[in-house]
């Protein structure tokens, strides 16, 4: 087995240098200059959250009841909130979170709409009809509701924030990923598979989700924006991050109740949820342009 | 067509059934009872009040008595406002809920169609990237931000528009319609310029400007009745995101509609005003979405043809 994999390899070496798909891709995104923009906000917003607690000079909770509600000047670029506290400190707090809760949720509706959808393609017939037709129903089901219901019937907590996103997050992605497999199913790469003796779970994993990862990367990014927009949802409508932490959404509750007399406490923080989404928008557009050129622009 | 709608129907049952089922067990659920937060009563009227609802009945019961209830059109009376019933309650808030989420259906509709088709006339030139891009801002500008900054602006700066209320002047009704309908014009804006890309290149199209119509009939009575598809298929889901927007659009601008009363009935453990906001709801929801997938199907005959003899 391995000295036939050497010798595959060695023959690859000598043809000309192929392009992988993952080059192709990048050669397309870089000549996107909005998807190339909203990268480098994206990673200039993320490396700022970040490294937050080493670069900011004041604290998130950091009180200054004397200095009350301040326009954005010299010593706090973005003013402070009524309670004398750095909003540009709150803002970079709040996107810590917000970004966090994106990307876990995310992630969360990526593992299950992934490992759902391969096996309902992978296994097609009856299986698939049943796992589909539930996730039919699942797609009926009015679930902003049912999030809203969670959060009031179990507390406010962060974990189930995650789940509760996840878990109407993940219905198309299993959608997708089933009908790309659906289609690998029937190359001949998979029937050699089997041939060979790997067991379905291993063909799985192993040959099929790799093969279509480029859809599922261009829905994540795409999905990451709307998961935020949910936290954020929740969070003005007082059911998601509570305080003392904070988020984009919570910052952008406080800023309405203030807003005739310190307008920068709505419109500050209310930028960077939208000039985040916006960066991570484009990059999605991008992705989807570069790496599934068929694909309808919607 | 009548195989499908027949179908589709049978096959929207089960979930409003589900949908109640799961509100009703969950709220049960949860930890704390509706009348936790009153002061101590005795426990003679705490039974009383378990008794007039029904509460100390087995779980099993109170389940199968709401649903009898239901199906005679009851939903019960309220914990938190005693002496109504949440028929009352609803029926008060659903016209303001519906007429809103009208308005902002027409805003959406009426702007999302136009832009997209605008844009799609001319691709790639300045006619395509203005309305595009503000169709982006669009969707990056959730509605409990958009609606404080146009009251800010308009309301409050400006003030030429009332900044809340309903009912006692049209103007008051000008920011809550934009304000939830302009997210999802701007979906509609971007489904319908890529449906009406993907029809204008069709042969059919260039046989009707060769047979020498003139290009507004080619575009309007051709082009549009294909290319909106994708549009009327977004409208079900649309609504149903137009009535969680309504959540944060009623309490923005102090509707007193049903999206409040939900919110409200959600933090006040009102079990049965809970349970029948939830059910009209769903039951909405499921609703527009059938009559989204009947009018998508009646659009494009190919939709159909999958459930007719054997189907899919």
């Amino acid at each position: 087995m391995s000295s036939e994999t050497a010798t595959i390899s060695s023959t690859t070496e000598a043809m000309p240098k192929g392009v992988s798909l993952w080059q192709d891709a990048w050669v397309r995104l870089r000549k996107n200059k909005l998807a190339m923009l909203g990268l480098i906000v994206l990673l200039f917003v993320m490396i700022v959250c970040i490294l937050a607690p080493w670069i900011l000079p004041y604290g998130y909770e950091e009180q200054n009841l004397r200095l009350g509600a301040v326009a954005p000047n010299a010593s706090h670029w973005l003013g402070t909130d009524t309670f004398g506290r750095d909003m540009l400190t709150r803002i970079i707090y709040g996107g810590r979170v917000s970004l966090t809760v994106g990307f876990i949720a995310t992630a969360v509706a990526l593992l299950v709409g992934v490992t759902y959808g391969a096996i309902a393609g992978y296994f097609g017939g009856r299986v698939d009809a049943i796992m589909m037709r539930l996730v039919d129903i699942f797609y009926a089901l009015p679930f902003m509701i049912f999030i809203i219901l969670l959060m009031v019937v179990f507390g406010r907590n962060l974990f189930l924030l995650f789940l509760a996103i996840g878990a109407v997050e993940w219905l198309t992605m299993a959608r997708i990923v089933r009908g790309q497999v659906q289609n690998l199913r029937q190359q001949e790469y998979i029937e050699a598979a089997i041939s060979l003796g790997l067991g379905p779970l291993a063909i799985i994993f192993r040959h099929v989700i790799p093969n279509v990862l480029g859809p599922v990367v261009v829905y994540t990014t795409l999905t990451i924006p709307q998961v935020m927009l949910l936290e954020a949802f929740l969070s003005f409508l007082g059911l998601g991050i509570q305080p003392p932490m904070s988020s984009w959404g919570l910052l952008i509750s406080y800023g309405v109740e203030s807003m005739e007399e310190y307008p920068w406490l709505l419109i500050l923080p209310g930028l960077a949820l939208s000039i985040t989404l916006f960066a991570l928008n484009f990059l999605g557009d991008g992705l989807r342009d570069a790496l599934d050129p068929k694909a309808s622009k919607d | 067509m009548w195989r499908f709608i027949a179908i589709r129907t049978l096959q929207a049952i089960p979930v409003i059934f589900v949908v109640i089922t799961v509100t009703f067990f969950l709220v049960r659920a949860a930890p704390g009872g509706p009348f936790d937060d009153e002061k101590a009563v005795s426990a003679q009227v705490q039974a009383a009040l378990e008794a007039q609802y029904r509460l100390d009945l087995p779980m099993h019961e109170q389940y199968f008595a709401y649903l009898g209830d239901l199906f005679r059109g009851d939903m019960g009376p309220s914990f938190n406002y005693p002496g109504r019933s949440v028929n009352e309650l609803i029926f008060q808030g659903l016209p303001i809920t519906a007429e809103l989420g009208f308005y902002a259906m027409l805003v959406a509709v009426g702007i999302g169609v136009l832009a997209g088709v605008i844009a799609s006339l001319r691709p790639n030139t300045a006619q395509d990237y203005v309305p595009m891009s503000l169709a982006m801002v669009g969707i990056c500008m959730p509605s409990f931000l958009l609606g404080p900054l146009l009251v800010l602006v308009f309301g409050i700066w400006l003030d030429v528009v009332p900044v809340s209320g309903w009912g006692s002047t049209p103007g008051e009704k000008v920011l809550p319609s934009i304000t939830l309908g302009a997210m999802y014009a701007a979906y509609i804006a971007r489904l319908s310029r890529s449906g009406m890309l993907e029809v204008l290149s069709q042969d059919y199209l260039r046989t009707a400007r060769a047979k020498g119509l003139p290009e507004r009939v080619v575009i309007i009575k051709h082009a549009l009745r294909a290319g909106l598809l994708p549009v009327i298929s977004y409208l079900g889901p649309a609504f149903a995101g137009l009535l969680s927007g309504s959540f944060v659009v009623e309490t923005v601008f102090q509707i007193p509609g049903l999206g409040r009363f939900y919110v409200q009935a959600a933090f006040n453990r009102d079990y049965t005003m809970i349970l029948g906001t939830t059910t009209l709801l769903a039951t909405l929801i499921v609703v527009f979405n059938l009559l989204s997938d009947f009018l998508a199907a009646w659009l494009n005959p190919r939709l159909r043809y999958q459930f007719q003899k054997g189907g899919k």
